[in-house]
């Protein structure tokens, strides 16, 4: 290691650096976290598979010295189901924003939580389309402003955390940038889970989320979302009006179910007339 | 010792801000990328809690428990 190197330098990719991201970007401090999170789950790095779809957020991967896929808009889940199912031992993980995950590839992922297969979404949901130009998403908050809404967003915000939840999602939890210690602690555990694990991170862009709502610097986006956000534990005792304009934090699904590969695995090895279900993942490993 | 990587800081000052010891400070001067870089100025009240390593979005930060200059 090159002395005075950050801690998370030898997963990445040295040649690329530094990112595109913007100055004071959350997609930086997603990685950080991502790392750490993933040293305390043990995770094996060279057994780890990053997928992305389309967006700011889906650049990571190409930084990540890992192997990694950047695919097609809003279908990172669908990649990552394959991936998943050709080789079950590997750990696979999705890195995707709001407008990949909840917008275009919305379907994906309730059918991703619906079937509960083993994979870690990591969804960077900062409230705006920023690679485009910072037009309203489907998470931007009711009244908020961006170039598709000079007078405010009429439409209310999608909550990602409660439809995975709803959907079918085995750990499911919700943090923002300005926690980097809980969102660790919420990646170690997803990556952990036997099951689909949805963590959604709540991240600033400065540049046009920012911009377009008085927030001008990420430290002032940090700072509201330390103030705005509040634990779904207390959250769960107040009013829906005391609510409003609040982040609910904190963990939303956690409760273990069977996990789709292992249901898969077992028919195979029931109905296989051949007597070798094991056939075709051998073609994916190493004599 | 903490050392802030010149090279890959875009000078958000996220560390600035968030430090809890409040160890940095914004340069005076432009560094050689055009932007202020943070300096850790009161060195001596940091506590190792490696914070503004995890929330540099750019990997430039790294603390080191022991001061090895040699």
């Amino acid at each position: 290691m090159v002395k005075g190197e950050s801690p998370f330098m030898k997963y990445l990719r040295r040649d690329r650096l530094p990112t595109i991201f913007c100055a004071g970007c959350g997609n930086g401090i997603v990685m950080n976290t991502f790392f750490n999170g993933m040293e305390m789950a043990e995770v094996d790095f060279d057994n780890l598979i990053l997928v992305s779809g389309i967006g700011c957020s889906s650049r990571i991967p190409g930084y990540v010295a890992c192997d990694s896929l950047h695919t097609t808009h809003g279908r990172p889940i669908s990649f990552a189901t394959g991936i998943k199912l050709a080789n079950p031992e590997h750990d696979v993980a999705v890195f995707s924003g709001d407008g990949d995950a909840a917008a275009i590839g919305g379907n994906h992922l309730i059918h991703g939580a619906r079937r509960n297969i083993d994979i870690t979404v990591v969804c960077i949901n900062n409230s705006i389309y920023g690679m485009t130009g910072g037009q309203i998403s489907p998470t931007s908050p009711k009244g908020s402003y961006g170039t598709t809404a000079p007078y405010g967003a009429l439409e209310r915000p999608f909550s990602l955390a409660d439809l995975v939840t709803a959907a079918g999602g085995t750990y499911v939890a919700r943090w923002t940038t300005a926690h980097p210690i809980q969102l660790s602690k919420a990646i170690k555990y997803g990556l952990q889970n036997k099951g689909f694990s949805f963590i959604e991170v709540i991240s600033q862009c400065p540049t046009y989320y920012g911009r377009k709502n008085k927030l001008r610097s990420p430290i002032d986006m940090l700072n509201w979302m330390k103030e705005s956000s509040i634990n779904k534990r207390r959250a769960d005792k107040m009013e829906e009006e005391e609510l409003q304009e609040k982040i609910i934090v904190g963990e939303f699904q956690k409760k273990p179910e069977p996990e789709f590969t292992e249901k898969l695995c077992k028919l195979l090895e029931e109905q296989c007339v051949t007597g070798k279900p094991t056939a075709i993942r051998s073609a994916y490993q190493e004599d | 010792m903490i050392t802030v990587n010149e090279n890959l800081c875009k000078g958000c000052n996220l560390c600035t801000e968030f430090c809890p010891q409040k160890v940095y400070k914004e340069s005076e001067k432009l560094g050689k990328k055009g932007i202020h870089v943070p300096v850790p100025v009161d060195e001596e009240k940091c506590k190792k809690c490696g914070l503004c390593a995890l929330m540099c979005p750019d990997q430039a930060i790294r603390v080191d428990e022991e001061d090895n200059d040699e």
